[in-house]
């Protein structure tokens, strides 16, 4: 918690809302939705918005699991994160009185996706598989595997039907929009026309789909073994024969989980940092959400800055330190003033910034969380972060 | 490589220009290598720092630490003077037209910025899918094929789905742009360095350690040549990876780890670059006492008043909240900035631009990359 809270007669304010933007009522939607997905780039404070928001549920009364991908250490420790089971955990520290509770889990991609070879094959043929060196690459590097592992767990969680609201935190991948392509990606890659063209030699379709294209299938295995290596292709068609007879149709449970994200009851929360690459994809983001007729419950803007003191603007305030300092008088006051400078800079270009994208999606419901001073590596961090997300001011709610 | 050993005698101590010999040569992985540690069977560089005259650099950094501002600078800090600089990307998301404020790059060189002293900065955005067909191009003259082979859905695999391939693709192009011959420049190479805007750090070991990967699954075959060559222009006398961070817990914990997996992958660790430094505005004392919010608020009263400005108590209770938040902040990165150094590599610092960034951004941070010795 930040120091200067406790001053005496210093009380922090509530950010006001931004003229004209709607309200984003994130208690409504803890309190109501089953389904939380948090999303937006890498480095915008995603997985502790997650954490924040889960907290939050869970004190309100709600049974609420949190599934992280790659939290930081300390906060993986607040939530008693300590070891990568990819079993759900009770984390200790939270107010019970209002009934709720709070599981975490941190993903394993790995193991999410050996359980599902287990959990759908006899025992040695799982075994193949598993030692199939095709298979230990995919399943540990492939890019789309953690996004589609982290899709399987949801639907595994929300099948359990152990808890009110999921919320999820989604991979840091290189562009926001990748979560939402990577499950019908690697369904498609498992599914798609190049492995029934490689498994064509056991199936009397693939000939007919090589003539169709006008290649000829000897050219085309020719040009994949020069590129690939033979040996490379070798053990693909013996993994893909595997996984094919074991799975039957990959691509369906794909569709599956991205179904199951368009259906009532779940929300997608886009985050992002105030700052124009981030602000970039999240307007994407919130485009390609509206496309795919996803529920899109609002933008969080985090680590903004404002301030309290917006009439004393830039220019006035660093000439007011000039004038100090050529007089050689007060330093205190002219440092306060270079401070006061330097974060109305900031707070205006993270205000022109926002307002890029509220004239481009004036209808996206939006709330801006104020950058700590510190890291958050605890539950009170968390639960102020929390008490930002709903604009509930921590002092009138606490005193 | 035992000549490598050699050369590492001919250093001239540490006056950090160790290697001026290297880049008026053009060459430069046989020349003055000023590590003087480095280690053939370890792999390790002990105690190896700028001015960084390398041929290849590769910038990474957490999500959101400005790795493409950095990258951006350093390639114009690197052309400063006359020479021609090459800055790639990799992850397709057109970040350097954006910095550089021009329209997105096609798959093709184009020079973006001049540098001081006439050097040129060229970019160029590179994309595994037409990687993949120059390559099948250049090697069997297949580039029809490869269309064919694009339309149902070979290409996608090739380049996104068989795992490290696409990686290979990717590196190996930047690799041809390092070793690219061009008689007619002093030295004989198209670009006298190239920068690479490379994935963040949580990734790029394993980009980077392409063979690795890939001979898992391509024992043999073009594609495992292609991994080997690209290890080869990752020596630590020829390549330097330099890690962005901001002075923020995380991005300084992926910092510390990506050294180690670094470390541990046998890559060459360049210099560690701060970004968004904050510079400290208040003494010690002060400090303290705004952190308790103890700040002498009769004092800043009068004080901007003197200055004349109407001081209510409201705005001198927001400026103390200000005040409190900035003596937090510097006290935050004080501490990160001890992890950082704790790292033992060579430290550069840049300060946060309250504006946001843009092509003068670019030039200013250039300025001060040269200035603190991370290039010559």
């Amino acid at each position: 918690m930040s120091p200067a809270q406790d001053a005496p007669g210093t009380v922090r304010r509530l950010r006001p809302q931004p003229a004209g933007v709607p309200y984003f009522d994130v208690d409504e939607m803890l309190d109501t939705e089953r389904i939380v997905v948090c999303c937006g780039s890498g480095g915008v404070g995603k997985t502790t918005t997650a954490a924040a928001l889960a907290l939050r549920a869970a004190e309100r009364g709600r049974r609420v699991v949190v599934l992280t991908i790659d939290p930081a250490r300390r906060l993986a420790q607040s939530l008693g994160l300590t070891t990568l089971d990819n079993t759900p955990r009770e984390v200790a520290g939270i107010d019970l009185s209002a009934g709720g509770r709070l599981d975490a889990m941190m993903l394993d991609m790995k193991r999410t996706f050996d359980e599902i070879v287990l959990a759908h094959s006899s025992p040695e043929r799982a075994q193949a598989l598993l030692d199939n060196p095709f298979y230990q690459t995919l399943s540990s590097s492939f890019a789309g595997t953690q996004e589609y592992m982290a899709m399987e767990k949801l639907g595994q969680l929300d099948a359990t039907d152990e808890w009110d609201l999921i919320v999820v935190d989604t991979p840091p991948t290189r562009s926001a929009l990748d979560f939402l392509d990577a499950p019908t990606r690697l369904g498609t890659f498992l599914d798609g026309r190049l492995l029934r063209i490689l498994l064509a030699p056991a199936k009397a379709g693939g000939r007919a789909y090589a003539k169709v294209l006008g290649a000829g299938i000897g050219m085309f295995t020719r040009v994949l073994t020069k590129v690939l290596g033979a040996q490379l292709l070798t053990d693909l068609s013996v993994f893909v024969a595997a996984l094919e007879t074991m799975f039957g149709g990959f691509r369906a449970r794909a569709d599956e989980t991205y179904r199951l994200l368009g259906e009532q009851g779940t929300s997608f929360v886009v985050v992002a940092a105030p700052e124009a690459a981030a602000l970039r994809e999240a307007s994407y983001f919130v485009d390609r959400l509206d496309a795919d007729g996803m529920p899109l419950a609002g933008l969080v803007v985090n680590r903004t800055h404002h301030s309290d003191a917006s009439t004393l603007t830039v220019e006035r305030s660093l000439a007011a330190a000039e004038n100090l300092d050529e007089h050689g008088e007060h330093p205190l006051a002219a440092a306060v003033l270079r401070i006061h400078a330097e974060r109305a800079r900031l707070a205006e270009r993270e205000a022109r910034l926002r307002e890029r994208f509220t004239s481009a999606h004036p209808d996206t419901p939006l709330v801006e969380v104020e950058a700590l001073a510190e890291d958050v590596h605890d539950l009170e961090g968390l639960r102020e972060i929390g008490c930002a997300l709903a604009r509930v001011d921590r002092l009138e709610q606490t005193g | 490589m035992s000549g490598k050993r050699g050369a590492a005698e001919d250093v001239p101590g540490d006056d950090g220009f160790a290697e001026e010999g290297s880049a008026d040569d053009g060459i430069g992985y046989d020349g003055g290598y000023d590590g003087g540690g480095y280690d053939d069977g370890e792999g390790l560089i002990e105690d190896a720092g700028g001015p960084w005259e390398r041929r290849l650099h590769i910038v990474t950094g957490k999500g959101g630490t400005g790795k493409t501002t950095v990258a951006g600078a350093l390639a114009v800090a690197l052309a400063t003077g006359g020479r021609r600089v090459l800055l790639t990307e990799v992850e397709g998301r057109q970040q350097i037209a954006q910095l550089f404020d021009t329209p997105p790059l096609p798959y093709q060189e184009r020079k973006v910025a001049s540098a001081p002293g006439g050097g040129e900065v060229f970019a160029l955005a590179i994309d595994a899918d037409e990687a993949l067909l120059e390559y099948l191009e250049m090697f069997y003259n297949l580039r029809s094929a490869g269309r064919v082979l694009g339309r149902i859905g070979a290409v996608d695999f090739a380049t996104t789905v068989a795992p490290g391939v696409r990686d290979v693709l990717l590196t190996g192009k930047v690799k041809e742009a390092v070793n690219r011959p061009d008689g007619t420049r002093p030295g004989g190479l198209a670009y006298d360095a190239v920068v690479l805007d490379a994935p963040p750090t949580g990734r790029i070991a394993r980009f980077l350690g392409v063979t690795a990967e890939v001979a898992g699954l391509a024992k043999v075959g073009p594609i495992r040549a292609q991994a080997d060559s690209v290890m080869a222009v990752l020596r630590p006398d020829r390549a330097a990876v330099h890690l962005v961070t901001l002075l923020e817990e995380m991005p300084v914990q992926e910092t510390v780890d990506g050294v180690t997996e670094l470390t541990a992958a046998g890559l060459p660790i360049g210099g560690v670059v701060i970004n968004m430094a904050r510079s400290p505005l208040l003494k010690v004392r002060e400090s303290m006492q705004a952190h308790r919010g103890e700040l002498d608020r009769e004092e800043i009263a009068a004080g901007i008043k003197e200055a004349g400005v109407e001081p209510t108590r409201e705005l001198v209770e927001s400026l103390v909240w200000e005040a409190a938040q900035h003596a937090d902040r510097v006290a935050l990165e004080t501490a990160q900035r001890a992890e950082v150094v704790a790292l033992g590599r060579p430290v550069y610092e840049l300060p946060l631009a309250a504006d946001g960034v843009d092509v003068g951004t670019v030039y200013r941070f250039a300025e001060l990359l040269r200035a603190q010795q991370m290039v010559g």
